[in-house]
């Protein structure tokens, strides 16, 4: 049983019974960047990978490899919430309007 | 092992994902990821959350944000139903229809509204019945899913939507129940009071030991949330080190009995400092009503000191004096 391609107008047979939810972390699959109005821009250069910015981001968008380096942001789910770029000590995450 | 943040962040696994429904800047999702973060990448967790943000807004079909098994639970019973999971858990266990080699470790978390209020009694029973469980409640000082209104946890003079700052009542008319201590007051072998803050060592170091105590362990997490504080969304970090830094919200943690502050500030700020940027208390800096700063300076002096003494009286060469 999959869960995958239901959508709003899926009539209630066709439903897992219980309304159980059969993949781990599936939430990945539903996009909240369009969320955003203002876009975090991360300035590598300026960047001195210190990992403050690495736990505070409420959706997961900063990505950190196993180097345990952070690269650019995942604006599949960045909402814009600024939290990255008022905890960075070092200015490398500046916060700009959308579609400017 | 000390504590090395870069290192937890690369290794261990997301057991939160993003993809969920909770507003910007929420301070609830990532006290909540570091939490689940201080499990064994190898132990597998049961988690169940009472009808609250970080419930409605994680898990709406079909999706969720969950790496874990999830149960949803009602409003005031998160707490009884993972006590019913972990004892279910158990006997399976005994009667060998679970594998004896992995562990499954068993978390319940829930809002002020959830905990402070609605369930109170539910965890109580939980608590005190020994269940090998780890409750955490998410304190954004208010029922904020349903649209702000007051609860327990809400501050002195807060505006709410049920205590409107106005001519008639100055925000909400009573001081804030203090959850840690009634939860001390169960004797548990673990009780501390957490938020996330500069490398989230603090919330990482309690959230393993609460989740790696035997027995039932209780976790109180600050979580500012922007739409009922009324602060700008980019502000949530600074928000948390003001809350401590005015001893707002004091972190310490009660191991058997022994309170341990696990942070002091070196200079503590006027409470005024915390209050000023959230919207909830604006009436209070209006000519006039210097008496409600006054108050809550107050009360917030008197329970530090408490806190102080209470560190005090039961720290080690004390405790064997007696
Ligand atoms: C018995 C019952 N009463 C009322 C509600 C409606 N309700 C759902 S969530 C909620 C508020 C939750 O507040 P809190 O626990 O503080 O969590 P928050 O939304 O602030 O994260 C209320 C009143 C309910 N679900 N069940
Ligand atoms: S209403 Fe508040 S607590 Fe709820 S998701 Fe939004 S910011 Fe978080
Ligand atoms: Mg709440």
């Amino acid at each position: 049983m999959t869960e995958d391609n239901y959508n709003k107008n899926t009539p209630w047979q066709d439903l897992t019974p219980g309304g159980d939810i059969y993949t781990a972390g599936n939430a990945m699959e539903f996009k909240t960047g369009d969320w955003r109005s203002v876009r975090p821009v991360f300035l590598s250069e300026k960047c001195k990978q210190c990992g403050l910015c690495f736990p505070v981001c409420p959706d997961n968008a900063i990505p950190v490899g196993k180097d345990q380096k952070r690269t650019d942001f995942n604006y599949d789910y960045c909402k814009g919430c600024g939290v990255c770029a008022k905890t960075c000590p070092f200015g490398a995450i500046e916060m700009k309007e959308e579609g400017v | 092992m000390p504590y090395n943040l870069k290192e937890i962040i690369a290794e261990k696994p997301v057991r939160f994902t993003a993809g969920h429904r909770m507003c910007a800047g929420c301070g609830c999702p990532p006290a909540m990821r570091m939490i689940l973060r201080a499990l064994h990448p190898e132990d597998h967790a049961v988690v169940s959350v009472a009808t609250g943000c970080m419930e409605v807004s994680t898990f709406i079909y079909p999706y969720t944000s969950w790496t874990d098994s999830f149960i949803h639970t009602a409003f005031e019973c998160s707490a009884a139903t993972m006590s019913g999971v972990e004892a279910a858990y158990q006997s399976m266990k005994k009667q060998g229809k679970l594998p004896q080699d992995k562990n499954t470790k068993f978390l319940a978390f829930g809002g002020d509204g959830g905990t402070y209020d609605i369930g109170l009694q539910s965890l109580s029973g939980a608590m005190e019945r020994g269940h090998d469980m780890v409750y955490v409640c998410y304190d954004n000082g208010a029922y904020m899913n349903t649209g702000i209104q007051r609860s327990s946890a809400t501050p002195h003079f807060a505006d709410t939507t049920t205590s409107p700052a106005g001519k008639v009542i100055p925000g909400k008319m009573q001081p804030r129940k203090d959850l840690t201590e009634i939860l001390e007051a169960h004797h548990l072998p673990y009780v501390a009071q957490t938020i996330g803050v500069n490398n989230f060592k603090d919330l990482y170091e309690k959230a393993e030991k609460a989740i790696y105590t035997e027995g039932p362990t209780f976790l109180n997490v600050l979580a500012p949330c922007p739409r009922g504080w009324g602060y700008p969304t980019d502000m949530l970090m600074q928000i948390n080190k003001l809350a401590i830094d005015t001893c707002y919200w004091p972190l310490y943690e009660i191991e058997n009995g022994v309170y341990k502050i696990t942070y002091k500030p070196a200079k503590k700020l006027p409470i005024e400092e915390f209050l000023k940027p959230q919207k909830r208390f604006k009436h209070l800096f209006q000519p006039g009503n210097e008496w409600m700063i006054e108050a809550f300076q107050k009360e917030v002096d008197d329970r530090w000191e408490k806190l102080l003494q209470l560190e005090k009286a039961t720290s080690e060469p004390n405790a064997e004096a007696k």
